[in-house]
């Protein structure tokens, strides 16, 4: 049985998304950031953390973007195949979605139409990023990461050669953090993809984001691979904000993929302690 | 940490020198906004010998792109923005501006430090991702110059008691390597 959704209902959700998010952190994230203060021993990392703590609080209650790079909106849409849109484009309704959120919600709108020459800003925060995968069901999920630049320009990709191993892997993703220092506003939320192919890795990383903080990949090995990673990066120093301190990184997630058998891709993509996120079910 | 130190802008060389690498401080008075693009053209004014849309002469930058205003505020949201795109262009307007100032986040380039000590400036930090709280400390904004940027205009703002880190003083003196260093683990 075919269930029918209106494109409206789609633009209402993605702009009561943009929104939620940009006021409202993640519990989880908020959990591990209270976590970070409770370990942290370095005066000027609890200071930071006890500001953000704050700010996070006066987000909610002012009802106010707890971040002024309220990102660019990426969008990833899980379509039912038993699911038939109606009334409109499906991403013109999350365009829509995001031109309402982002004036509704006096959010800051970051996107420019041209990346090399003009730098134009669109004015209303728009295009989206979309990324839609069709799956069995009569449903849509919606779920919405702002992304900002700040821990996005920190990201990194490599191909290493598949002798490279797990060292390998490890050696670049801690070289990655390290190399970030306190640019991407940390403590971060460290995301990671491996295998695929080259754009797989990268959207692995970016979906590894968006699991909740501190919940282990499934599998044992790549478990224990996230643990000992944060183990490391945490060693490094670097600290809330790049002041020196404890907590560099609030949680590494990785996710993976089967890959070719000459190649080993690694993408790890960073996000800043305000790790907005958020879902609606259609 | 230091007990908190009260500074009020314009800052001079008699200021900057009480001003080290890790002290706890409070801002007041009024303190200018920019980002990349705005920092591009002042530079390129600087080499046409045009006059700057504001006398930089014992100023203080601020690196911020605010969210828009709810009616009856001043300003949105305005925490710090990564001060390493402007690595490029800061150096100048210390040397020829008279930039004594500026207020981000994140770590500097040698020559941003080098310019600093010469001239001697003072890089602040606030904290990154507090955009609320900072708002707060905003009693006034106004855009000035270079208004087709948005977000990224030029805006003179008055602030009061707006809470920072002094993170790299005019010694070169640098709080990011001093606290990295001390935790970090084999």
């Amino acid at each position: 049985m075919l269930r029918t959704i209106e494109a409206t209902a789609i633009t209402d959700a993605v702009k009561k998304l943009c929104v939620q998010v940009s006021y409202d952190l993640p519990k989880d994230v908020e959990k591990a950031l209270n976590q970070a203060l409770a370990t942290e021993e370095s005066s000027f990392g609890q200071y930071s953390l006890e500001q953000i703590i704050n700010n996070c609080h006066l987000a909610r209650q002012n009802e106010q973007a707890m971040c002024q790079d309220t990102g660019i909106a990426v969008i990833y849409l899980y379509l039912g195949q038993d699911v038939h849109i109606v009334g409109g484009a499906l991403a013109e309704a999350v365009h829509e979605g995001v031109r309402e959120g982002y004036e509704a919600g006096y959010l800051r709108k970051s996107v420019v139409i041209d990346p090399v020459f003009s730098r134009e800003n669109t004015g209303d925060n728009t295009p989206a990023v979309i990324h839609t995968e069709i799956v069995p069901g009569d449903t849509l999920r919606i779920a919405m990461m702002p992304k900002g630049a700040g821990s996005e320009n920190m990201g990194a990709l490599k191909m290493l050669k598949p002798t490279a191993g797990v060292e390998g892997v490890k050696e670049f993703i801690i070289d990655t953090v390290r190399k970030a220092g306190g640019n991407p506003c940390p403590p971060i939320i460290v995301g990671v993809g491996v295998g695929g192919t080259m754009e797989k890795a990268t959207m692995l990383a970016k979906e590894a984001l968006q699991r909740p903080t501190g919940q282990s990949n499934p599998n044992h090995f790549y478990a224990q691979l996230e643990k000992e990673l944060l183990h490391d990066i945490n060693k490094l120093g670097i600290g809330p904000q790049g002041l020196g301190g404890r907590v560099t990184a609030l949680a590494v997630h990785i996710e993976h993929y089967p890959t070719h058998i000459a190649t080993l891709p690694v993408a790890v993509n960073l996000n800043c302690h305000a790790a907005r996120h958020g879902e609606i079910i259609l | 940490m230091s007990e908190v130190k009260q500074v009020t802008l314009p800052l001079n060389d008699e200021i900057i020198d009480t001003l080290k690498a890790g002290d706890r401080v409070m801002l007041n008075g009024v303190i200018y906004t920019a980002r990349d693009k705005a920092h591009k053209m002042m530079v390129d004014m600087l080499n046409k010998n045009q006059p700057l849309p504001v006398d930089l002469a014992g100023q203080l930058i601020y690196y911020v792109g605010p969210t828009p205003a709810k009616p009856g505020q001043p300003i949105g949201s305005c925490g710090p923005t990564t001060s390493g795109r402007m690595d490029a262009f800061a150096p100048e307007l210390i040397a020829r501006a008279g930039l004594k100032g500026m207020l981000g986040k994140g770590p500097r380039t040698p020559s941003v430090v080098d310019a600093m000590v010469e001239h001697k400036a003072v890089y602040f930090a606030a904290i990154g991702g507090t955009g609320v709280a900072i708002s707060q400390s905003v009693k006034k904004a106004e855009v000035i110059a270079f208004p087709e940027l948005g977000t990224c205009a030029i805006r003179r703002l008055e602030v009061e008691n707006l809470p920072c880190i002094v993170v790299i003083d005019s010694d070169g003196s640098n709080l990011y390597e001093i606290g990295v260093k001390q935790y970090q683990q084999p």
